[in-house]
């Protein structure tokens, strides 16, 4: 582990007998009725929890679940069993009053600047939407937006102008200011950063661990692209299927990566060093990894089986359970 | 992404991504404004709220300045024409009809406005509650498709024999009946508004739904609603007339249109002219109503579309030719090899896009062409296919393909050219296919085409192309239809539909940027082999640097629509020498294992300028670390001393020699945040 991300794990106010988050054995399935019932859950038994102070990245491919688990956390998607605790609090099942009875503590930032904002509200508008149904007069709300675009590196000014007037960059930060003008505890940041070019997405990360640093944050960084994760996070949980397939410390997920999946991922993303890559080509092709579309896997067994270039009929028959694998959990018979 | 061109919609990212805060002049978008100012744009919306106006001014301020009462009889002019003293005639009774009509207008107008004000605030209420809440949905709509397969003259005809003429009541039900019409419209428009990210957000923030519905669901459907009032507007007045027309209008002395039109049927022949005026005021009323609502619903941008007209085109290549007349014939280049010198790509008559672009592809290379969005790397690419979006064109420069100058080809030599020499796969494989047809159809419809073989070895070879795409079950894959594949598949079925005219040059425009890494990974390697085989050239389009490093052999990074710097991937890579290139490795999380991520990454701070403020020296010079007086002067390619690579900056020998590095850039000084501390009112 790098030195850096020791020391942001030092420096947050530790607490551990208490997560500020808390998933258990989450089950999300799409649908309603039988049909539903018969279908691979969306999010199949997922488990993890985050410190004050800590993030977490959810990696994935897409149909995954990572972006299911961040909805069902915020209540915009419904649980089908399985249990989400917020400081010790059950908010699986909570209602819309029960929600706004968090007080804001638990925000999002979405991936796509262009319909996270209303287009028809100005951005003062928009960002004092959360403080104006908690009671807060128009005046103070709109001192607070203009601080807090401040804060994100926007003129004040920009509290009355309309989100088709910034560029995408810009939108994503009036988005992340939208998620912490209430004080929140913890951000889900849903592909946060993904719609953005390099340089943008560069300064929105910044801004993220500034914030972090500076706030005491804790963050569930969702995302598909592992490098961007591992800049952020303190620990990855890998995701496939609905399922988790390791999940641990991000220097040790990232760099020896105990799951045939979590190796084919990192070896998938590419780096902008020519013979470093083609290394990594050449790595990621002995790994013999079969193609995504292949046939979906055996219900009773590893969801990975059917790519997996390790797999043998245990791995059809029985759905491994996670273990401790050096410093990472592997849900993998022969990590 | 396509720099801004056309008049882009509020919410395409691209087009406005690159896009600083813009002044600050008019910029309420509140709707009510846009729609005021679409209504007052047209002229049928100008005459039709003009006549409406006056209409309800005229009839409310009637007992003023009318000069005869509704009942006034004058049995010296019975059905007489227009006279002096009466302007419009009179009826069978010798009333006056400008009288008449006109006194009878408020009451037409008023009540028809029940019908659409019950029918809309019905309507859009009950869309809102169904598109809010997916259990209701359901029963809402079963009740509408029973209200609407209700006769509704049947239900009229006998509420009112059932409680008399109440004109109110009876259009306030014809609004009830019309709500469910109303509701099938909204309720789509309202579930893709509710779908919505800040829809989420919002519920986030722990709005209520209602809250939901009437802050970001209601102001989205505003513009329908204005529209549909105004046709339900007019709708509603030829009800009522009809039904004043029949016997059910308003107790007889009183007047209505309805009513009088139907006096003046029984004089159709002994006194034509009584029709007349109600009927005019009765159509031009309706025609008024209509107006508005089609200049209300008119779409801001119509007809604007991303790919050009033939016509278009063909403008296109005439100016292009012009151009490329100017320019100096170089040496011809061997087949097979993609040569092109100082094109320039430029809004037609104005702002240019792309200047003086030069990069050579030769027989089996792949070259990247890497920037970020708004640099202007697509249109590079698109005009490489003659496929500029309308008002687009090459202003200048040669792109030499077989002897042959495209940039000044007409759009005749172009079609014989793209899909059989040079083909493109595009961001989106979804777009490349039809969803109407089965991939098998599509693949051997475009082989037949290009081929001109027969059907059945078009299937057959067909069936090769997918396999040579690593498609395994490629018989089941031909069945299918584009829907019922993954993202990943539909890319490789877009590669071998852009194969099927054996190309020798493959423009790939962002082609894995929306696949997963794994796939992404897998269409690479695809590539390289199909290079590798065939022998044709790729020209690469992407801003991922690690995608670059994986697969192509040189590299032009583009900034603000020039080549900044190009030559060997290599070298570029390893070793850049312009400061765009090092900022956008240094920006690259990629570029560093978890055991040395930096803390901070470096970023580049502002925008991409947009084509307009380019400035007449290094175009970078205003985000640049290292920019002094000298960038300000217009600034050369200069060789960068490394093979055939060149470079567009005039300190980078100097940072070479230094071995500088693109610095991350200091936290903000204002930490403070105000904000933090506990201060909720």
């Amino acid at each position: 582990m790098s030195i850096e991300t020791a020391e942001r794990q030092d420096t947050a106010p530790v607490a551990p007998e208490q997560p500020m988050l808390e998933v258990k054995d989450l089950l999300v399935r799409y649908g309603r009725g039988r049909k539903a019932a018969a279908a691979p859950a969306a999010v199949d038994g997922v488990s993890f929890s985050i410190r004050p102070g800590e993030t977490v990245g959810l990696v994935g491919e897409s149909g995954s679940g990572k972006s299911t688990i961040g909805k069902a956390i915020l209540g915009l998607q419904k649980s089908a069993g399985g249990t989400i605790s917020y400081q010790g609090k059950d908010i699986t099942y909570a209602g819309a009053a029960e929600r706004r009875a968090l007080g804001g503590e638990l925000r999002a930032v979405f991936q796509d600047p262009n319909s996270s904002l209303n287009p028809r509200q100005s951005i003062g508008a928009s960002l004092a939407e959360p403080l104006r149904i908690r009671g807060v007069t128009a005046a103070v709300a709109r001192e607070k937006a203009e601080a807090m675009l401040e804060r994100v590196g926007l003129p004040r000014e920009a509290v009355d102008r309309y989100p088709s007037q910034f560029s995408g960059g810009q939108r994503q930060r009036i988005a992340v200011a939208r998620a912490l003008i209430c004080e929140p505890k913890l951000v889900v940041c849903d592909e946060a950063v993904s719609a953005l070019d390099l340089s943008t997405q560069a300064q929105v990360l910044n801004l993220l661990a500034d914030l972090r640093d500076e706030l005491g944050l804790s963050y569930l960084f969702i995302a598909h692209d592992i490098s961007v994760v591992q800049f952020l996070a303190q620990r990855v949980v890998v995701l496939y299927r609905g399922q988790v397939m390791e999940s641990g410390p991000a220097a040790a997920v990232t760099e020896s990566p105990k799951h045939p999946f979590t190796q084919a991922l990192v070896a998938a993303s590419p780096v902008p060093r020519p013979a470093e890559q083609a290394e990594r080509r050449m790595l990621r092709e002995s790994l013999g990894v079969r193609t995504a579309a292949a046939v979906a896997g055996s219900p009773g067994g590893c969801p990975f089986s059917q790519r997996c270039p390790l797999a043998t009929e245990l791995c059809t028959a029985e759905r491994p359970a996670l273990r401790r694998v050096g410093a990472a959990d592997v849900a993998c018979h022969y990590a | 992404m396509i720099p801004n061109v056309a008049p882009a919609p509020a919410d395409s990212a691209p087009a406005t991504a690159a896009a600083a805060v813009q002044p600050k002049s008019g910029q309420r978008a509140a709707f009510s404004k846009i729609s005021a100012s679409r209504l007052f744009a047209s002229p049928g919306g100008v005459a039709g709220v003009v006549w409406l106006a006056a209409l309800v001014v005229a009839s409310l301020t009637a007992q003023w300045w009318l000069p005869y009462k509704t009942e006034d009889q004058d049995f010296t002019a019975v059905l007489s024409g227009p006279t002096a003293a009466h302007w419009l005639g009179t009826d069978e009774l010798g009333r006056d009809l400008l009288s008449r009509i006109f006194a009878a207008a408020a009451g037409t107008l008023g009540t028809s406005l029940i019908t659409v004000i019950v029918g809309v605030v019905l309507g859009t209420a009950l869309a809102m509650v169904a598109a809010g809440r997916g259990q209701t949905e359901g029963g809402i709509s079963r009740v509408t498709e029973v209200m609407m397969s209700l006769p509704g003259t049947v239900i009229i005809l006998a509420v009112i024999g059932a409680v008399g003429t109440n004109i109110p009541l009876i259009m306030a039900i014809l609004g009830v009946l019309i709500s469910a019409g109303i509701y099938r419209v909204m309720l789509g428009q309202a579930k893709s508004l509710q779908s919505q990210l800040y829809v989420d957000a919002a519920k986030v923030d722990g709005v209520s739904t209602l809250g939901i519905s009437l802050r970001h669901v209601l102001p989205g459907l505003t513009n329908t609603i204005v529209v549909q009032s105004a046709l339900i507007f007019a709708v509603g007045m030829l009800i009522q007339a009809g039904l004043a027309f029949i016997g059910f209008g308003p107790p007889i002395p009183q007047p209505s249109w309805g009513g009088m039109i139907q006096g003046a049927s029984q004089h159709v022949y002994d006194a034509p002219w009584l029709m007349v005026p109600t009927g005019a005021v009765l159509a031009l009323t309706v025609l008024a109503a209509n107006a508005i609502g089609s200049a209300l619903g008119k779409a801001p941008n119509t007809g604007v579309s991303h790919l050009p007209s033939a016509a278009a085109r063909g403008q296109r290549s005439v100016a292009a030719g012009a151009a490329a007349s100017v320019a100096e014939a170089g040496a011809i280049p061997a087949k097979g090899h993609l040569s092109v010198r100082g094109l320039s790509v430029g809004v037609d008559g104005g702002t240019p896009l792309v200047t003086d672009v030069s990069f050579d592809v030769g027989p089996g290379t792949v070259l990247g062409l890497v920037g970020e969005s708004g640099c202007g790397k697509t249109m590079t690419a698109l005009s490489l296919l003659g496929l500029l979006p309308a008002g687009v064109s090459a202003t200048g420069g040669q792109i030499l393909w077989n002897g042959k100058n495209l940039a000044a080809a007409t759009e005749r030599e172009m079609e014989g050219i793209r899909g059989r020499d040079i083909a493109l796969i595009s961001q989106e494989p979804m777009r490349a296919l039809d969803p109407m047809f089965t991939v098998g159809y599509q693949l051997t419809a475009a082989i037949r085409r290009l081929r001109k073989v027969g059907k059945a070895e078009a299937h057959a070879e067909a069936l090769s192309l997918l396999e040579k795409v690593g498609i395994v079950d490629a018989k089941r894959i031909l069945k299918t239809y584009p829907h019922q594949i993954s993202g990943g598949m539909a890319q490789r079925v877009a590669i071998a539909l852009a194969l099927s005219g054996r190309p020798r040059l493959l423009v790939a425009d962002e082609p894995t940027t929306a696949l997963d890494v794994t796939v992404q990974a897998e269409i690479l390697s695809l590539l390289r082999s199909l290079v590798k085989d065939t022998g044709m050239s790729v020209v690469m389009v992407t801003h991922d640097l690690g995608v670059v490093a994986d697969i192509c052999d040189n590299v032009a990074v583009m900034y603000a629509g020039q080549v900044v710097e190009s030559g060997g991937t290599a070298n570029i890579l390893d070793n850049p020498r312009h400061p765009y290139t090092l900022a956008l490795l240094a920006a690259d999380p990629h570029a560093n294992t978890a055991a040395d991520m930096p803390e901070r990454l470096a970023t580049i701070s502002g925008q991409v300028p947009q084509p307009k403020d380019w400035p007449t020296g290094c175009r970078f010079m205003a985000r640049c670390q290292f920019a002094g007086s000298a960038c300000a002067a217009p600034v050369p390619l200069l060789p960068s001393g490394s093979e055939d690579g060149v470079v567009r900056c005039v300190k980078a020998d100097e940072l070479a020699v230094e071995g500088l590095e693109w610095l991350a850039t200091e936290v903000p000084t204002h930490r403070v945040l105000k904000i933090v501390e506990k201060d909720l009112a």
